[in-house]
């Protein structure tokens, strides 16, 4: 694709990021359809929410979200924009950390972000009406809902197996390597037991899960045809592993037909899910991926001058920003750190990251179990 | 352009080239010598699937056979060329290049090397020793006769894992009777230290030695915990912290610090001028980095004039250019570890009852001196008054560095605790009498020898064949059929 092409794409898609935002802010701080929280804070800090016409200007005008407190601690109530309000909803709860969750109430916001997904999984990997199995947390997240919606998007059913994410971070903190072990192994063997009676053609786990599984078994040789995967960090060699030899695409294409296909996400219940660009092995084996914008928008900011993004190839912090009806999150520091890439094709015409890992993972011994 | 050497994973023989890679360098410039590829522990486990195959490869061979490949591949160690990456390594290559890249002198390298060397050529002998004169047929074949009773072991493990410190070569000579016992060896070298296990496996391979029988990970923590928990046999190199994790299990063998000592008699004290030498050669031998230094030197009394003496004859081993001849102390690969070691020796020397006595020897009281753009710690003595629970006496750092502390002679033993090597230096038959029978005594030299000396039909700290074979009852109604090697 031509520079000149791309430069149009990012042009577009720019206007449109800034054309979203002025819709967003009208809707949540206008007084008929907004949230409470959000008109408060402007009347608080002085916000002009007509002065917000572009995407710079939230940069400009908000500080990061405040999710640790937000989230865990602000009544729903304040969070229901008024044009929500009686509709019952789902609380989605975040990540593996234990203490008061951090809470996202939803109505319709995750069905819409995976049927847009839908449209990156390919029929040859994820045949319609083959039945899929998750491995990982459902209880009070979003994530059993999502993935059954995206199933049943593409005509398929799912099994699951359930995981406690929290319960393997605890033991892992309190040094027990072996309890964390004998969970995954607990986990992998009712695996085994739905993989044997039913048949599956598709899988979503978290990396390490699907490593466990196919030293079990070949996933090929069980008919697995697509692998969705995500929840933990995965470097390039884990990468390249997880295709070659636990996918079995032994030519290292992701996306290959000798093996599994093999689909890396990206995401959270605060973000949606972001698509990887299956050009994994050409770029040294490290994933990007695009993040759905403009409902989300991901910059990579130098982590002591927040305002400012990093060079492109350069590390620096995960910020997202929602940017949905149900949900305004201006700047939310991702507790993740990322290269920042450019721009992948005209339907992906905005930044990437690329190597995502725990903030201050290259200094610090991060925790992060199987999810 | 020249490129450094590159130095793979070798999967059961099969060489792999990592995505994520580590530099290896040089102490003194920085300058990168050889990238090392560092696999995920995934890789490991993947593997450990063909670990019985690797197994039967080496059964299908006689023992006496791979202790003749064993024998020439030691010769090839110290001779050869051989491959390093897409290039190859001659001995001269290696010296430097360990040398370069852990702070070892060439003189300590070499010595390591012979180690090494010796310990391939001999091992007959070390079978010998270890198997306390098993023949080599029973181990081909599982059964036989010793000494006109039948016996019959079979192997406790399809793979040895050994998971190797950064700080000896010399310590490869401990999992080299493995390949005679059948058994792979699945190695996770040293962060800093590849050079001398793959040195080693490539003259095994090119030895004759079948090539799946050498997995070779460097990697990190979680593929050292996979090498540990795929190998029902592995042995682990590591500080108090890991003897306490593995210390109850029986698959694991730890080598931890040895507080080896010297302990002089009431008997011999008088003369102990005489034994400064042997006193100063278990504590400085390759440079203070092995378990089996000396780190406690135990009087009945003269300790003060002993410790004086020693600290004299410690500090004239000074930091020297790498390839001097004379050169006798290795530079620190990591100088926080410098740090930390002054640290304590300044902590220490602020308790009560001890003096350094090299402390006034030296040009500043820090320990810890650059020379030519490495850190080196300068040997040190301290002298323990009379207290045996100061924090430095009875301490073991990885340099030249001893306590010497007076005990009377009839607390000594209650006192030594945990001691891989005792070197005693007493005729007095009553208490070499109570040196036999003390259980915190893994090798005991009675006489004035170093405690560094080794002899290779006397295995300590543990017994590899011991280790990888569990002896059986049999009984045999009739005649045995065998399909091992050699029947």
């Amino acid at each position: 694709m031509t520079s000149h092409v791309m430069n149009d794409a990012a042009a577009q898609a720019r206007d449109a990021l800034d054309a979203h935002v002025r819709a967003t802010v009208a809707w949540h701080f206008s007084p008929e359809t907004g949230t409470p929280y959000w008109i408060e804070y402007a009347k608080q800090h002085g916000i002009d929410p007509a002065a917000i016409q572009t995407f710079d200007d939230i940069v400009g005008t908000f500080d990061h979200f405040d999710a640790d407190h937000i989230l865990r601690f602000v009544p729903h109530d304040q969070l229901i924009p008024r044009a929500y309000a009686g509709r019952p909803y789902n609380v989605f709860e975040t990540g593996g950390t234990t203490g008061m969750p951090k809470q996202r109430i939803n109505w319709e916001d995750f069905q819409y972000d995976y049927t847009q997904f839908c449209r990156t999984l390919r029929d040859v990997h994820f045949p319609r009406g083959g039945n899929w199995l998750m491995i990982g947390p459902t209880g009070p997240r979003r994530l059993r809902l999502a993935i059954e919606h995206l199933a049943h998007c593409r005509n398929s059913s799912v099994y699951f197996i359930d995981l406690d994410p929290r319960w393997v971070k605890r033991v892992l903190r309190d040094g027990q390597p072996a309890q964390a072990k004998a969970y995954m192994a607990h986990a992998i063997d009712q695996a085994m037991t739905i993989l044997r009676h039913r048949e599956v053609t598709a899988l979503f786990t978290t990396p390490k899960l699907l490593e466990a599984l196919a030293e079990r078994m070949s996933l090929v040789k069980m008919g697995i045809r697509g692998a969705f995967v995500g929840g933990t960090t995965m470097d390039p060699q884990y990468t390249r592993f997880l295709i070659e030899e636990v996918c079995e695409q032994t030519e290292g294409d992701c996306m290959g037909t000798a093996g599994v296909g093999f689909y890396p996400t990206y995401g959270n219940t605060l973000m949606g899910v972001a698509p990887h660009r299956p050009n994994i092995k050409e770029n040294g084996w490290a994933t990007t991926y695009y993040c759905p914008q403009p409902r989300a928008v991901l910059r990579v900011v130098d982590p002591d001058n927040t305002a400012r993004a990093v060079p492109y190839g350069a590390f620096g912090r995960v910020e997202l920003t929602t940017l949905t009806k149900e949900l305004f999150m201006p700047r939310f520091l991702e507790r993740d750190e990322a290269r920042r890439v450019e721009p992948w094709s005209e339907k992906y015409p905005w930044d990437g990251v690329c190597e995502v890992r725990p903030f201050g993972a290259s200094t610090a011994k991060i925790v992060e179990g199987v999810y | 352009m020249t490129t450094v050497p590159h130095i793979p994973i070798l999967r059961l023989g099969r060489s792999y080239r990592s995505v994520n890679t580590r530099p290896i360098v040089d102490l003194g410039t920085g300058e990168t010598v050889a990238e090392m590829s560092v696999g995920n522990a995934g890789l490991i486990r993947r593997d450990a699937a063909r670990f019985e195959e690797a197994s039967t490869a080496l059964s299908a061979i006689p023992c006496r056979d791979l202790i003749a490949m064993s024998a020439k591949a030691g010769e090839l160690f110290m001779n050869a060329e051989l491959p390093l990456g897409d290039g190859t390594q001659t001995s001269d290559d290696y010296v430097r290049q360990l040398s370069r890249t852990s702070g070892l002198p060439h003189t300590l390298v070499r010595a390591n090397m012979a180690k090494v060397h010796d310990a391939l050529t001999h091992l007959e002998e070390i079978v010998h020793g270890l198997t306390r004169g098993v023949p080599l047929e029973v181990i081909d074949t599982g059964f036989g006769e010793v000494n006109g009773t039948p016996v019959s072991f079979y192997p406790t493990s399809h793979a040895l894992g050994m998971v190797m410190p950064s700080n000896s070569p010399g310590v490869n000579a401990l999992w080299l009777p493995s390949i005679a016992f059948k058994t792979p060896v699945i190695l996770k070298p040293g962060s800093d230290e590849p050079w001398t296990p793959w040195r080693v496996i490539q003259a095994m391979i090119a030895a004759g030695v079948p090539k799946e029988a050498f997995g070779f990970y460097p990697t990190d923590h979680e593929g050292s915990a996979a090498v540990m928990d795929l190998c029902d046999r592995s042995i682990i190199f590591g500080g108090e912290a890991t003897m306490k994790r593995y210390g109850g299990d029986p698959r694991v063998e730890v080598h931890g610090p040895g507080w080896s000592k010297v302990i002089i008699g009431e008997d011999c004290i008088d003369e102990w001028p005489e034994y400064l030498d042997i006193i100063v050669q278990s504590i400085a031998a390759n440079s203070g980095r092995s378990c089996i230094n000396a780190s406690t030197v135990i009087v009945p009394r003269e300790g003060r004039d002993l410790a004086l003496r020693l600290a004299e004859r410690l500090s004239k081993i000074t930091p020297r250019p790498a390839d001097d001849p004379e050169a006798q102390l290795s530079a620190i690969a990591n100088p926080k570890i410098a740090d930390w070691v002054n640290a304590q020796l300044v902590a220490g020397r602020g308790t009560p009852g001890a003096v350094d006595y090299t402390a006034h020897l030296r040009d500043n009281p820090d320990c810890v001196v650059q020379f030519q753009g490495r850190t080196y710690i300068l040997p040190t003595v301290i002298y323990c008054l009379d207290k045996w629970d100061h924090p430095l006496c009875n301490t073991e750092f990885m340099f030249p560095f001893a306590s010497v502390v007076e005990v009377d002679q009839d607390k000594v033993l209650d006192k030594i605790g945990p001691t891989l090597v005792v070197s005693a230096i007493t005729k007095d038959p009553a208490f070499t009498s109570q040196l036999l029978q003390c259980k915190n005594i893994q090798r005991l030299n009675l006489g004035p020898a170093p405690t560094s000396s080794a002899q290779w039909d006397q295995p300590h700290e543990g017994n590899l064949f011991e280790f990888l074979y569990q002896r059986r009852a049999i009984y045999h109604a009739q005649p045995l059929a065998t399909t091992g090697a050699g029947a």
